[in-house]
């Protein structure tokens, strides 16, 4: 013991160990009042984790070449040992990244966590999610089946629909006049190193920015208003050990829900991986139905509910780009007097309800093939989508608000 | 409480499109009989696909030696190893795929995970809809995949087949009937296509039945770990009021 | 927070919950190691080798792959294996004493059938792979030479059963692999399990 503390007290002198264990965990004082909808960040960063874990070992066995992609990947299920159970942790964990991420991004519409002082930790976070698309986009292309191969087609030609540069733009995201070997060895690229190590950099931000804020909370409260003596909110509580052994109890639960998934449903009916997807990339034959992979589905189907102007798909295209940068814009379309859905008024949670439908009711529009009716349907939802964001300034302004107490209430 | 239930409803509604897929239109397909657990099944379907199917198609993910999954002994995996090739080796086609491209208009394509791009049903299905078309260029048809490339080489076991389209009520019922029996009795035919499906899927995912038994251990594992962390954090919380 | 904590269940509790967590992380970390192993492909390219020796004449050497290595079949001529018995003095392990080959190769001749014998092409010192010089005293390797195998990289020199002289770098003779005869005229390297191969 006294070992311990000597070397603690070497590196202490050389290194700020202690110090930022403290600030960041024993002395972080976080609000006591968090709900299982705070679970969803700490578990964030551990498919973030979990995800680099499988993919660097992935990496090893895989290979980025139009030629041999699809047997690499069939190799790593079959003749790597316990390669299946790799990649099956690294394709459910692409899945349950953007699970954990929604519902950490709906805890922020619900509890306000946008609002002044965290417009940055939104913001930061939002790149990290726009990051996250890219990321998985590119990597849904490694695997080199069909389903890759025409979804990388189609996402990649979006960019042609952009007025005078959009054929060369699209050339050149793909390195060639249509997705091939030279497009998959890029996506690579950027799939293993670039977009990786933007995404940590960013996370590491994110947690910055949280800490310099300090958490909300379901009350929507600023805890550091009320201090005790010794200058510590008084509802607040030290990050450790209190939210790490509260955080663990979240991980295991999420582990099993995790595990189950992984051992009993990897394909999880083709949403997970996609049956189309057991057949290699041929550039000479698009399968019947193609759609996303179910995480861009919601915004695919506002892509194919807005109708074509002048015979091009640039306005939907555009009308996808706004629904998922429109949220970037959240902390100054709110002018609630209250952060908390706790206190709004009924407008509010009526709006949020429906914004919560359309997002799903368009999720399950983007993996059917698209019928007239259906059309409508999304065209519908859609409206529903962005009136959740446009009339925000009105709503959140005349709704009923109640009165919200000094400290945070247990619950 | 109240959050755990609203988080049920949003997994009911994720799983949504899983239940709209499941009932989608198209053809019927019969339910294959497939068991992995069912090795004397399996040992037939990988016999009958050696023999028969590699002919034409490759299962070109797939080592022979792996056949030891299904209970094959060395000896047996021999029996099946064509010329110049290791117990290691794996399950190529006996035709190039440029003669089989220039013979059937397009190559047939590799077997090794048709049971998970395809289905098990499709496949027990398909492979028992072959009929007479005089139309087609080689002669048959198949109606569960119309202008299939690969011709009837199954015409001699199950027997010839016609396809009677018959209305009821200006609503049309496509039917196959056998018209000239083959060197298998109808219910010996489905059971041996059966055991092909059956070897198709395990072929499909050969570590599937060590997937499941390892999740019952690591599902088990976590409950006592999630009972064991769940109690330290009650401990730890008694300090908050 | 307060003082009327129960110490000993909360470290008790934490023994517990780390144990479980220590075999958690043992176990997910297993397949991440073992993925690191030969996989089936790398096994299968391998699996042992039949050899024919027939058309091997007397004085020569072939080589074949065996687990991307290189395997030497050399057919000494009687000279040749009369020559080994000389140098005896000037090896380093002349009684292989060191386990550089299966038991079944502990003799003078560190072969099954004296006549062909059968050795690992790399090098014990660094991993060369030594040249083939069966010539006696030829001009560049000096006077004493009996033929044998001269390492090109730091000058080891072995001799026609491949053990080492004294005074090279490398530490021990080369490697004989386990092999068996399948017939009179065919070789399996990689495998010398009784049976069937």
């Amino acid at each position: 013991m006294k070992l311990l503390n000597e070397l603690i007290g070497w590196i202490d002198a050389r290194f700020p160990l202690t110090s930022t264990w403290k600030a960041h965990a024993s002395e972080y004082y976080a609000p006591k009042n968090f709900n299982f909808w705070y679970f969803f960040g700490s578990l964030a960063l551990m498919v973030l984790v979990i995800q680099i874990a499988s993919g660097i070992f992935l990496t090893m066995n895989y290979k980025p070449d139009g030629l041999f992609a699809f047997a690499s990947v069939e190799y790593i299920m079959r003749d790597v040992q316990w390669g299946w159970l790799l990649r099956y942790i690294h394709s459910t964990g692409a899945s349950m990244f953007f699970v954990v991420i929604y519902l950490h991004m709906f805890r922020g519409l619900m509890y306000g966590s946008y609002r002044k002082p965290r417009e940055l930790l939104w913001i930061i976070g939002m790149i990290i999610y726009l990051a996250l698309m890219g990321e998985a986009f590119m990597g849904y292309l490694l695997p080199w089946g069909q389903m890759s191969f025409w979804g990388a087609q189609v996402i990649v030609n979006l960019f042609s629909t952009v007025p005078f540069i959009g054929e060369d733009l699209s050339i050149l995201i793909r390195g060639d006049y249509v997705v091939s070997d030279i497009t998959l060895n890029r996506f690579f690229a950027l799939h293993v190193i670039a977009i990786p190590l933007i995404l940590v950099l960013i996370v590491v931000a994110h947690l910055a920015a949280l800490h310099e804020v300090g958490s909300n909370n379901p009350d929507g409260i600023e805890i550091k208003k009320h201090l005790d003596a010794n200058g510590h909110p008084l509802d607040g509580i030290p990050f450790h050990p209190y939210y790490t052994v509260k955080d663990g109890v979240g991980a295991i639960g999420f582990l099993i829900i995790f595990c189950a998934i992984i051992f009993f449903a990897p394909d999880m009916g083709g949403y997970f991986l996609e049956f189309n997807n057991f057949v290699p990339a041929n550039p000479m034959k698009t399968p019947e139905h193609i759609s996303p992979v179910w995480y861009f589905t919601p915004y695919y189907a506002i892509l194919r509910a807005v109708p074509p102007l002048f015979g091009s798909q640039f306005p939907g295209v555009v009308a996808m780009g706004v629904a998922t940068v429109i949220f970037f814009f959240l902390p100054w379309l709110d002018r609630g007097k209250v952060k908390s859905i706790r206190y709004r008024g009924p407008i509010y949670k009526v709006f949020l309800t429906l914004f919560v439908i359309s997002f799903l009711g368009l999720g399950v529009l983007g993996t059917l093939p698209s019928t007239p009716a259906l059309t409508w349907v999304a065209r519908v939802l859609a409206v529903v989508y962005f009136s959740f964001f446009l009339l925000m300034p009105w709503y959140t302004k005349i709704d009923k608000t109640k009165h919200v107490p000094d400290r945070v209430t247990s619950r | 409480m109240n959050a755990i239930k609203k988080l049920g409803v949003l997994v009911l509604l994720m799983l949504m499109p899983a239940m709209a897929i499941a009932s989608g239109a198209g053809v019927h397909l019969d339910k294959a009989p497939v068991d992995l657990k069912d090795k004397v099944s399996l040992q037939r379907g990988a016999k009958f696909f050696t023999s028969n199917c590699l002919a034409c198609h490759g299962a070109a993910y797939m080592r022979y030696n792996r056949l030891k999954d299904i209970g094959m002994t060395d000896e047996d995996i021999k029996l099946l190893l064509p010329e110049g090739s290791k117990p290691g080796s794996t399950m190529q086609a006996a035709m190039d795929s440029n003669s089989a491209k220039l013979a059937f208009g397009t190559a047939p394509p590799d077997l090794s995970v048709i049971a998970r791009s395809r289905g098990q049903d499709w496949l027990y299905t398909f492979l028992r809809s072959f009929y007479a078309d005089s139309k087609s260029p080689n002669g048959s048809n198949n109606a569960v995949f119309p202008n299939v490339g690969m011709p009837n080489i199954l015409a001699g076991l199950q027997g010839g087949q016609e396809l009677r389209v018959e209305s009821h009520d200006g609503r049309e019922t496509k039917k196959l009937e056998l018209v000239a029996p083959g060197t298998m009795a109808a219910a010996e035919f489905d059971a041996t296509i059966g055991d092909l499906t059956n070897y198709l899927v395990y072929m499909g995912e050969p570590a599937k039945l060590v997937r499941y038994r390892l999740g019952y251990i690591v599902l088990g594992f976590l409950a006592i770990l999630f009972v064991l962390v769940y109690a330290l954090k009650k401990e730890y919380w008694k300090d908050i009021h | 927070m307060t003082d009327n904590v129960n110490r000993s269940k909360r470290r008790l509790l934490i023994a517990a919950t780390s144990a479980a967590g220590g075999v958690a992380a043992a176990g997910a970390g297993a397949p991440f190691v073992f993925s690191l192993m030969p996989s089936e492909r790398a096994k299968a390219a391998g699996a042992p080798v039949a050899v024919d020796l027939s058309k091997l004449e007397p004085g020569m050497m072939m080589s074949v792959e065996w687990q991307g290595k290189p395997v030497w079949i050399v057919h000494r001529t009687k000279e040749m294996l009369e020559l080994l018995a000389k140098h005896e003095g000037e090896l380093a392990d002349p009684g292989s004493s060191v386990p550089q080959q299966p038991a079944y190769c502990n003799n003078p001749y560190r072969s099954i059938k004296p006549e062909y014998f059968v050795v690992l092409g790399i090098c014990t010192h660094l991993g060369c792979s030594p040249t083939f010089r069966p010539e006696i005293a030829p001009a560049d390797l000096g006077a004493d030479w009996a033929g044998g195998w001269f390492c090109p990289c730091h000058g080891s020199r072995f001799d026609m059963a491949a053990r080492v002289y004294k005074g090279a770098p490398a530490p021990t003779n080369l490697i004989v692999p386990q092999h068996k005869y399948l017939s009179d005229g065919r070789l399996l390297i990689g495998d010398d399990s009784k049976g069937a191969a």
